[in-house]
């Protein structure tokens, strides 16, 4: 995964509350590898419509309505905001497992209120800057916004942490997690 | 300390804490299918073996026909999905309900029906509707191809521990009002996004009057609502639908002994609670391309003009433009051109039975698709002769699996056609590129089949 540190770069306003991940990426695409290139499904049937705020730009941010991301578990909808090349999305709220696919792929989610969010789409397309060390955007009118994000997720975007390398150092202690259940709750194996 | 229901089955799972208060859970059952493909790809690329076969359970459902199992499938690349969930799972020695499985079906269908779903235990999958689970007081939720590739790889998961809310409806259902209309009704008041960051407990005497039928249709339809999982406190109805079955424990009286000690005490705190009556839910139905637009089948579609919030009114005008509604329309007779009966929100038997209780000795006015959610419930609804009740009417019965709900097989509702469904989801594009759909219960579903039209069952029953 592609550490995320600074980026900076244009924004995009997507104004409407809970974008599902059926409009991320239709359904149909779900069976293409990722070698088929993801971008190219990227809102694929919604884009075709005139006036779609994507159309034409190529940003590294998006500022959306709430709820972003919600419905299916798909992370294709992660792979193909990653593969398009937006490393950062910024909401009052997202589809907790989107967010989960997010951070897995390097995808920054920010949560800010809707009134400040609201207020930046209104800013948007402009450039703006996301510092993740210091947890701070660099809005487009030069004004500076604090967000806040969960540590351990700040460590593996930075990083670039593969987290099932991490869990395996746990290993002692699910080993001996399983003895203890395998005795406690015996009817919970199949 | 009294405790919730969710809090008991958490703690009971949680293997480690981090200072940042990420846990470590331990995972009973994890379900893969077809889409799973990614999640094997990078446990192979990491060259990593799988840590419990035996808690790993494949099932093909997504991608697989409607039409004939005994005709090959079409489209070469749907074949491919079916074929790769098959060599990754003999790789990997799992047991794998296969399309020509006598248990095969919709993954949140036959979890249960094979006796794999139980009280008190934490089940994922690669599908958000896997919080159908928690119908049976287990954990249930879905998640993204990297936690199925962590799962496979660890049996594990490092999850925030979610907020609790409880939603206790109570009171008596009336005729013609069914669990699908409870839970449309709670999106409705709640919203797609009013449960994010919780796990709901459904609790009340109006869920506790339900089948665990209709409490999965409940449970299902949590992430609807934005929830982390849905879940539902087990009882006798829960441990009579358990007994017997497949996989159900050996020593059933010990396992029922340790399962009454999971309902919430009646102190535990949430940290929100919601409240609906029973008796004030109609059949419900939606509007436009979100489950929150959940109206009574007595409402009209809003006027976005009585809307002062700019942003609200923009998101009405675009939801009418995409369904083609009329302002204000009452939504009783805006004609439909299909109907989709099945999903894993409504393909057991008694969604069948609902469905055809409207359409004995009647005719469909529009064709439409009833897909069983598995080949138990196939086989049981043929003994009892619904199939013929359906084909009678002049619907299509179909071969199990999630078929015309998001369309990965081919089963596509046409751009700009209009679909009253029993699935889950109004998304646009959902049900196709330009499909519109109308979310709502089996008898519902039935009765715009047969009047051509979004019509109130309780007309008809």
């Amino acid at each position: 995964m592609t550490p995320f540190i600074t980026v900076e770069g244009e924004a995009v306003a997507l104004d409407a509350a809970n974008i599902d991940t059926d409009q991320i990426i239709p359904a149909r695409f779900l069976r293409k590898d990722r070698s088929a290139g993801y971008q190219n499904f990227l809102f694929h049937d919604v884009r075709a419509e005139p006036g779609f705020p994507l159309n034409g730009r190529q940003p590294v941010i998006l500022a959306a309505g709430p709820n972003f991301g919600c419905g299916s578990s798909r992370e294709g909808a992660v792979y193909a905001l990653v593969d398009a090349g937006i490393r950062c999305v910024i909401a009052a709220s997202f589809g907790d497992i989107f967010a989960g696919n997010a951070a897995k792929n390097g995808l920054l989610t920010i949560v800010l209120p809707e009134p400040d969010v609201a207020a930046l789409r209104r800013m948007l397309p402009a450039t703006m800057r996301v510092d993740l060390p210091s947890q701070r955007l660099l809005l487009p009118d030069g004004s500076e916004r604090r967000f806040e994000i969960e540590p351990f997720r700040k460590r593996c975007l930075l990083e670039g942490l593969d987290d099932i390398g991490l869990t395996l150092e746990h290993q002692a202690r699910i080993a001996s997690f399983q003895e203890r259940d395998r005795a406690a709750r015996p009817w919970a194996t199949p | 300390m009294a405790e919730t229901l969710f809090a008991k089955v958490w703690n009971a799972h949680a293997i480690v804490t981090r200072d940042d208060g990420a846990t470590l859970l331990w995972i009973d059952r994890h379900f893969v299918h077809e889409g799973s493909f990614h999640a094997f790809g990078m446990l192979d690329h990491a060259a990593r073996p799988l840590a419990r076969p035996d808690l790993t359970f494949g099932v093909a459902d997504h991608y697989v026909p409607s039409h004939s199992r005994a005709l090959p499938i079409r489209d070469p690349e749907v074949a491919g999905m079916v074929t790769t969930l098959r060599g990754n799972a003999r790789r990997h020695g799992l047991d794998l309900l296969d399309l020509d499985d006598p248990r095969q079906g919709i993954v949140h269908v036959v979890g249960p029906e094979q006796g794999l779903t139980l009280p008190g235990l934490t089940i994922v999958c690669g599908d958000s509707h896997t919080s159908t689970h928690g119908a049976f007081g287990a954990l249930a939720f879905g998640i993204g191809a990297s936690e199925v590739s962590h799962v496979l790889a660890t049996q594990t998961l490092w999850q925030q521990r979610p907020r609790t809310m409880r939603i206790t409806v109570d009171g008596v259902l009336g005729a013609g009002v069914t669990a699908k209309d409870v839970i449309l009704a709670i999106i409705g008041k709640i919203g797609a996004g009013g449960a994010g960051g919780h796990v709901v407990e459904y609790a009340g005497s109006a869920i506790r009057a339900l089948g665990m039928e209709a409490r999965m249709t409940i449970c299902n339809m949590s992430i609807e609502a934005g929830a982390r999982a849905g879940m539902v406190a087990p009882d006798e109805t829960t441990y009579q639908f358990i007994a017997g079955r497949k996989h159900a424990p050996r020593d059933f009286d010990a396992a029922v002994a340790a399962w009454r000690k999971l309902p919430s005490d009646p102190d535990a705190h949430f940290d929100r609670e919601v409240a609906l009556h029973a008796d004030a839910i109609a059949p419900t139905v939606t509007w436009g391309t979100s489950p929150e637009t959940a109206l009574p089948i007595t409402a009209s579609v809003p006027d976005p003009q009585a809307e002062p919030d700019p942003a609200k009114r923009a998101r009405i005008e675009d939801q009418l433009a995409y369904m083609g509604l009329r302002p204000g329309a009452p939504l009783d007779g805006t004609k439909v051109d299909r109907v989709f009966i099945g999903s894993c929100t409504n393909a057991r038997l008694p969604d069948l039975r609902a469905a055809a209780a409207i359409l004995r000795g009647r005719r469909a006015a529009v064709p439409g698709l009833v897909v069983p959610g598995s080949v138990p419930v196939k086989r049981a609804a043929e003994a009892e002769g619904l199939d013929r009740v359906f084909q009678d009417a002049g619907l299509e019965w179909g071969e199990p699996g999630c078929s015309m709900c998001v369309g990965m097989n081919g089963d596509l509702v046409r751009p700009g056609e209009r679909c009253a469904a029993t699935s889950n989801r109004n998304f646009v594009g959902r049900q196709g590129p330009g499909s519109r759909t109308h979310l709502m219960s089996p008898a519902m579903a039935a009765a715009a089949a047969v009047a051509g039209s979004i019509t109130d069952v309780r007309r008809l029953a």
